[in-house]
């Protein structure tokens, strides 16, 4: 073109630089602030989109977290079985007088050790619930006859003294270790280790505390809400010899007026299989083998990794039914921001055609109205980013929950938001550019 | 005064279809309008007045004919072109102001060099240049809202000439005004004629016409008259 018409060839080199986008972004920015409340309650769908999300995907994150952490320490490469009171016996329990006998024996493990090549280790151990006393202290445990390895194959860390050892199970001794919350509540004004405690009628050496372990909340659904409760007691470790020899086979336990005697010879089992692969398969023969010498199911069977892959499963659901809240939520906001645009477009057609008679191509009208777009999603992805940080933030602070923000969920909100804008602005930014020049200066 | 041809407009017309409703709003024109001309167009209303303006001012193009501008012939020219005319060497001034109304004198008067792609600080010096040139130095950073109507057509001519137009088109710019303020903007024009500006403004006052060097007459959509004078 003859440059006597257009002396701005250079310049318009730079018309698409910086300076330009710049100057772009304050108009939009000031154009919006114009009509604030409205700009404001527009964006508020994608604030409310945005902010959910996130704190619902830290409260999910957080709970997720916390899941794998208890599995985890029950050992991915256990497989756990517990004594289980049958279901019939239970509920006419109270008619009973005679002995009720159930639960895992020392032949099934001995044929899930010799049948089993894969398992490593079979722990046995028996679970007693009565009172630990200091003195006149007592507090109400579960009392769990052991072998010296169990504290390390379920990951159970010591804090103070030392675990269990072979003397101890050979010779019967009265020693125990204690958790942690046993410790806390029977010794709180003196050291534990090196004290002496008593249960039913025999004192036992305190020899070693536990680390604190969090509370174990039972992992994919309440099956086993009887760990739940057991899990939280204080418990106190003795050898397996000595829970034997001092609380016989057979135990009595008083229960709302009537007695009831039961004899279990093992209360839990745990067993080491030596490659991961073969956890679930493994787990698979020993129930079959369980099954073949029992009449009704008296034990209940928990493997970790299955805990694990069943908590992934969750997660993936959770994740769909989030994505899709945060999909609906942000296209609706993108809807509402689209809505006020057009509003806002037919508004400023004058202002449209002021631009266009000053120079202003269909470009620029474009790139102004989608830049005023997307500050409006932008900004309110971002005040949804610092809500959605907050929130998980104060429900931690006062529900006492586990929650975590990763680092990809609000700068994932954040550009979708942004993304929105582009989307739901391009619309209204080509009905302002497709305006006639003449027609928009003559609107009123 | 050197006669040199700006906008030479060879049997334009312009029809607009409405329907079945065929309106020639121009039929037939031939102008030549030189450099530095002062010229004034009349006739009634509906006549096609503004139609015309909007034709000289690329806002429109001809449905017949051509129109050549400072040598090249701008009748084909698509959307993005004339944009680039108009903002590059054209200046409008209407007779509403039009101006834009969350930006202040002096942002009003820099949106022509916003587009052309000015950097900003020259921007800046350039449009508060022009509103001194018009009187408004101390009303840089005032509201339109804020001025009254005479400070806000000037403010509409320091834009339509921030970007050193060829050609400075002004439909009724003083339709809107009280008499006072309708002479101090007629004074700016005569003052602009005097510098070597060409101004071609629409209007219906005959005194208003006096004061131009050239009066053309239109009615329905013709040239009924063309005079020079002075
Ligand atoms: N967009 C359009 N569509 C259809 N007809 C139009 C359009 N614009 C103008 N016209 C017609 O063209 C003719 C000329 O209109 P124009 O606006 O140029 O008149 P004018 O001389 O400026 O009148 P006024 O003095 O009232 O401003 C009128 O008959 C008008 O109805
Ligand atoms: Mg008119």
């Amino acid at each position: 073109m003859d440059n006597f018409l257009t002396r701005t060839a250079q310049n318009r080199f730079m018309s698409v630089g910086f300076a330009r986008v710049n100057r772009t972004v304050r108009l939009g920015f000031k154009s919006l602030w114009l009509h604030r409340l409205r700009s404001l309650l527009t964006v508020l769908g994608i604030v409310f989109g945005v902010c959910s999300v996130i704190a619902m995907l830290a409260v999910g994150e957080g709970v997720r977290h916390e899941a794998l952490e208890q599995i985890r320490r029950l050992g991915s490469n256990n497989i756990i079985i517990r004594s289980i009171k049958p279901e019939e016996e239970r509920s006419s329990a109270v008619e009973r007088s005679y002995v009720l006998e159930y639960g895992l024996t020392y032949a099934d493990i001995r044929r899930i050790r010799d049948t089993i090549p894969g398992v490593t280790l079979v722990v046995p151990g028996r679970i007693i619930r009565d009172f630990l006393w200091n003195g006149r202290w007592r507090i109400d445990a579960e009392v769990v006859g052991t072998v010296p390895w169990y504290h390390e194959m379920r990951l159970q860390a010591l804090s103070e003294g030392r675990y269990l050892n072979d003397f101890d199970m050979e010779d019967s001794k009265n020693v125990c270790v204690l958790s942690r919350e046993a410790a806390d509540r029977l010794f709180p004004l003196t050291p534990a280790v090196g004290s002496n405690l008593r249960i039913g009628g025999d004192y036992y050496h305190v020899v070693g505390v536990l680390a604190r372990e969090a509370p174990v909340v039972a992992p994919g659904g309440g099956n086993s809400s009887g760990q739940n409760a057991a899990q939280t007691l204080a418990r106190a470790f003795i050898p397996l010899t000595t829970a034997k020899a001092r609380f016989g086979e057979v135990l009595v336990r008083r229960r709302s007026g009537s007695f009831e005697a039961e004899r279990v010879q093992l209360h839990e089992v745990t067993a080491q299989v030596h490659r991961q692969e073969e956890v679930e398969e493994i787990a698979k023969i020993i129930v079959d083998i369980l099954d073949k010498n029992r009449k009704k199911k008296d034990y209940e069977i928990i493997v970790p990794l299955e805990l694990l892959r069943q908590s992934e499963r969750t997660k993936r659901i959770f994740n769909i039914v989030l994505g899709s809240i945060a999909a609906i939520s942000l296209i609706v906001g993108g809807i509402g921001i689209m809505n006020i645009m057009l509003a806002s477009v037919t508004e400023r057609t004058r202002e449209i055609g002021i631009r266009r008679a000053l120079g202003a191509k269909r470009r620029d009208i474009i790139f102004q109205f989608l830049v005023e777009t997307v500050i409006l999603s932008g900004s309110g992805g971002l005040i949804g980013v610092v809500l959605g940080v907050a929130i998980p933030f104060f429900i931690t602070l006062f529900a006492d929950m586990t929650t975590i923000v990763t680092l990809w969920a609000p700068m994932i909100a954040f550009s979708i938001s942004g993304l929105v804008g582009v989307v739901f602005g391009i619309y209204p930014a080509l009905r302002a550019a497709d305006m006639d020049p003449v027609e928009a200066l003559r609107h009123e | 005064m050197a006669s040199r041809p700006i906008a030479i407009l060879d049997h334009v017309g312009k029809t607009y279809q409405m329907g079945p409703v065929r309106v020639d709003a121009l039929v037939e024109i031939n102008l030549v309008f030189e450099a530095g001309e002062y010229v004034s167009v009349m006739g009634p209303s509906g006549c096609g007045k503004s139609t015309l303006l909007n034709l000289l001012g690329c806002l429109d193009r001809p449905s017949t004919g051509r129109y050549v501008l400072g040598g090249v012939d701008v009748s084909q020219m698509n959307d993005d072109e004339l944009s680039e005319i108009r903002g590059a060497r054209l200046g409008f001034i209407f007779q509403s102001y039009n101006l834009i109304q969350q930006l202040t004198v002096l942002e009003n008067i820099e949106v022509p060099l916003f587009y052309q792609g000015t950097p900003p600080e020259m921007s800046r010096e350039i449009a508060a240049e022009y509103a001194r040139r018009v009187g408004l130095g101390d009303r840089l950073k005032h509201k339109p809202f804020e001025l009254s109507g005479g400070q806000q057509q000037r403010v509409g001519i320091a834009r339509a000439l921030v970007n050193d137009p060829l050609v400075l088109l002004a439909d009724e710019p003083t339709g809107n005004l009280d008499s006072h303020s309708g002479a101090e903007i007629l004074e700016l024009f005569e003052a602009l004629h005097e510098q070597g500006k060409t101004i071609i403004l629409v209007t219906h006052d005959d005194d208003i016409a006096k004061r131009s060097s050239r009066v053309i007459r239109l009615r329905d959509g013709q040239m009924e008259s063309d005079m020079r004078h002075g």
